[in-house]
């Protein structure tokens, strides 16, 4: 994140390994050029490059680990995917049946702690279970859009020339048109349920990523190991996925974390429109019913608004943790 | 190389660039209304409440629904070329019009909250790279990231709640008092106390990147030689900040803010839909409710043209700022 905190977790880190004294005694552009060599392949040297890229791969998570924004980041994701996961153990049945009186306020009836809405609905059943929606989507969306996304800044930054120059027109295409207005458009015609959201989420979302692994891939081609790789005689194949691909991760992992929560946001944001799937619970469509009555009963809106922002904060908080961890170099250049 | 000379290039190289984008889109545009479930026979069929196969055949036949996919691709381009993009039955008026209407409110409403985000965000950058790794930095950075988090329909609905229900300060919504006569100076204010809300709302998103892209940058330019023989020449530290530092890392934010003319407008779509803000995003909210797909994809071909006029503002603007950059190219 910065120069300053860079130098406080690599003074932390100093006792772990021999190699991490270097790193702080030293300016840091010298830093980052550690780990670049762990990934060599060449068939001779694995076995003893191999220890030192788990040891990298342990500072990393020291890193990590000592980042207190990033650790409480991780708790609360924890807790909303226990939850989600316990949801139908906890509150077994559709949360969108009638529990109760409508308008208990939270804490009048103990049984219902956030208490009820409208229709008497269970609040806390709701979110619960709304967690439930919004991680699926969330975490769906972004495997989807980082396949794709991956797979097509690969070739286009592999290969390069023409195929790269008609790649970049169509990634351009798509990061033209105002993601959220596409988004909308597709899953109104496409009718929405959880899949198809899922779907056009990862649609306005692979441009992003494809952008950057063509980045990666086209500064990463030029490498002298991966020169060696080819000289070697392997294939296409081998050299994307065993050779560049591996050193194009830590970007793309700090991306997919802020990914699931821009795709979360999405996601709410549809459902808030009514354009969710309307047999499911969704902290969007529980804030878009409480906005009728926010006069009476702000709760209704204001409780699953927090749960939104408490996960979204979670992996912002995740990722910015991840980026000091992985990137020391590429946080700093921004 | 001149000034103008520079810039005449970089207009060029942009109209150049964006035309087959620009093609792409209306293609892709094209295929998603095909794609859209009802053709205009269907809905002028549903409107008039009676139709029969060959009453339908005979619309079909009229707005060339019944050609091959191609020859209705050039009709579409043919029609675009004209500025028509369709008409709108549930309207009763062209949509072309009917987007023209809305436009001016949604454009308002995204400069107030760019002008917020960006004053805002300078701002709090500044006072983070000012008071870098200290209590100050670590307050705005966590606040900075929790904007980031909030849905803007969220925020936006509970600053209503609390301006608007519990302290009765601003409006709740619209855009002007309904049916005041008021004009001049305090018309303007009375659609200034309109758009606080919504611009605000729209604006905390941005405002995050922008007070995070600030402190980067701002960083980055002060560890340069020139800053420190400004420094040494004993420039004040608030002019070293302002003229020497804030200027040189304006580069990287007037690119971000054209970027996200286009995430902003999306979430014009969800701050207008909360605050009946009479614009585009209202709009395409009312369009999907009544399934009037041609002003649908109509507001989404505009609003693509919109992001690529936009951007070539800022690289214009880019050119004029910084004379590295179009000459380069």
């Amino acid at each position: 994140m910065n120069s300053q905190k860079l130098g406080t977790l690599a003074g932390q880190a100093i006792d772990f390994a021999p190699q991490t004294k270097v790193e702080r005694d030293q300016p840091a552009p010298e830093a980052p050029k550690q780990p670049r060599w762990t990934h060599i392949h060449a068939p001779d040297v694995r076995a003893s490059v191999s220890g030192t890229a788990w040891r990298g791969m342990r500072r990393e998570l020291k890193v990590f680990l000592g980042n207190y924004n990033a650790l409480f980041g991780t708790a609360i994701l924890l807790l909303v995917a226990l939850s989600a996961l316990l949801a139908p153990l906890l509150f077994p049945g559709d949360p969108l049946e009638m529990v109760a009186r409508p308008f208990l306020w939270p804490g009048q009836n103990p049984a219902y702690p956030l208490g009820t809405d409208s229709m008497g609905r269970n609040v806390l059943a709701g979110i619960v279970h709304g967690a439930r929606i919004s991680l699926t989507v969330g975490l769906a969306a972004t495997a989807l859009g980082l396949t794709v996304g991956i797979a097509i800044g690969a070739v286009a930054g592999y290969f390069g020339g023409l195929i790269d120059d008609i790649l970049v027109k169509f990634i351009e295409i798509f990061q033209t048109i105002p993601s959220f207005v596409l988004l909308v458009v597709l899953v109104a015609i496409a009718q929405p349920t959880t899949a198809t959201v899922t779907i056009a989420i990862a649609i306005v979302s692979w441009p992003t990523v494809a952008r950057l692994t063509r980045a990666e891939f086209r500064a990463i081609r030029e490498k002298d190991y991966v020169q060696a790789a080819r000289s070697l005689g392997f294939g296409h194949a081998r050299i994307i996925f065993r050779e560049i691909l591996p050193n194009a991760l830590p970007p793309l992992i700090v991306t997919s974390s802020v990914m699931v929560a821009s795709a979360i946001l999405m996601e709410s944001a549809l459902s808030f429109m009514g354009l969710g799937d309307p047999n499911r619970v969704s902290w969007g469509s529980m804030i878009g019913a409480g906005r009728d009555v926010i006069r009476t009963a702000w709760y209704l809106t204001a409780l699953p608004g927090l749960a939104i922002v408490f996960t979204v904060l979670s992996l912002n908080l995740i990722g910015d943790g991840l980026n000091d961890a992985l990137n020391p170099r590429f946080s700093e250049d921004r | 190389m001149s000034a103008y000379r520079r810039i005449g290039r970089t207009i060029s190289r942009t109209i150049i660039q964006a035309v087959p984008t620009m093609l792409g889109i209306v293609i892709l545009n094209f295929f998603l209304l095909k794609l859209a479930p009802g053709d205009a026979a269907d809905v002028m069929a549903a409107e008039s409440g009676s139709a029969t196969v060959e009453t339908m055949a005979a619309l079909r036949e009229r707005f060339g629904l019944d050609n091959p996919i191609l020859v209705q691709l050039a009709n579409y381009l043919n029609n675009l070329a004209h500025f028509s993009l369709g008409f709108s039955p549930r309207y009763g008026m062209p949509v072309a019009d009917l987007i023209g209407q809305r436009l001016p409110g949604t454009l308002v409403l995204m400069l107030a909250a760019l002008a917020i985000a960006i004053a805002v965000g300078l701002l709090l950058g500044s006072l983070m790279a000012a008071f870098s790794g200290r209590l100050p930095d670590r307050i705005i950075s966590v606040v900075s990231l929790l904007f980031y988090s909030i849905p803007g329909f969220w925020i936006g609905l509970m600053l209503i709640l609390l301006f608007s229900v519990k302290l009765g300060w601003l409006p709740s919504g619209g855009d002007s008092t309904i049916g005041s006569r008021l004009t001049g100076f305090p018309a303007l204010l009375d659609r200034a106390r309109y758009m606080v809300l919504p611009a605000t709302s729209l604006a905390l998103f941005y405002l995050a990147i922008y007070a995070r892209l600030t402190r980067a940058s701002m960083l980055e330019v002060k560890s340069q030689d020139f800053v420190r023989t400004a420094r040494a020449k004993g420039v004040s530290p608030f002019v070293l900040t302002t003229r020497h530092v804030l200027r040189n890392a304006l580069i990287p934010i007037t690119t971000m803010a054209g970027m996200h003319f286009g995430g902003m407008l999306g979430g014009a779509v969800v701050v207008e839909t909360v605050y009946s803000w009479p614009g585009l995003g209202r709009l395409a909210f009312e369009a999907v409710m009544a399934r009037d797909f041609s002003v649908l994809l109509g507001i989404l071909l505009l609003s693509s043209f919109l992001v690529i006029v936009a951007n070539a503002a800022v690289d214009l603007l880019q050119a004029w700022i910084d004379p590295r950059i179009g000459a380069s190219r």
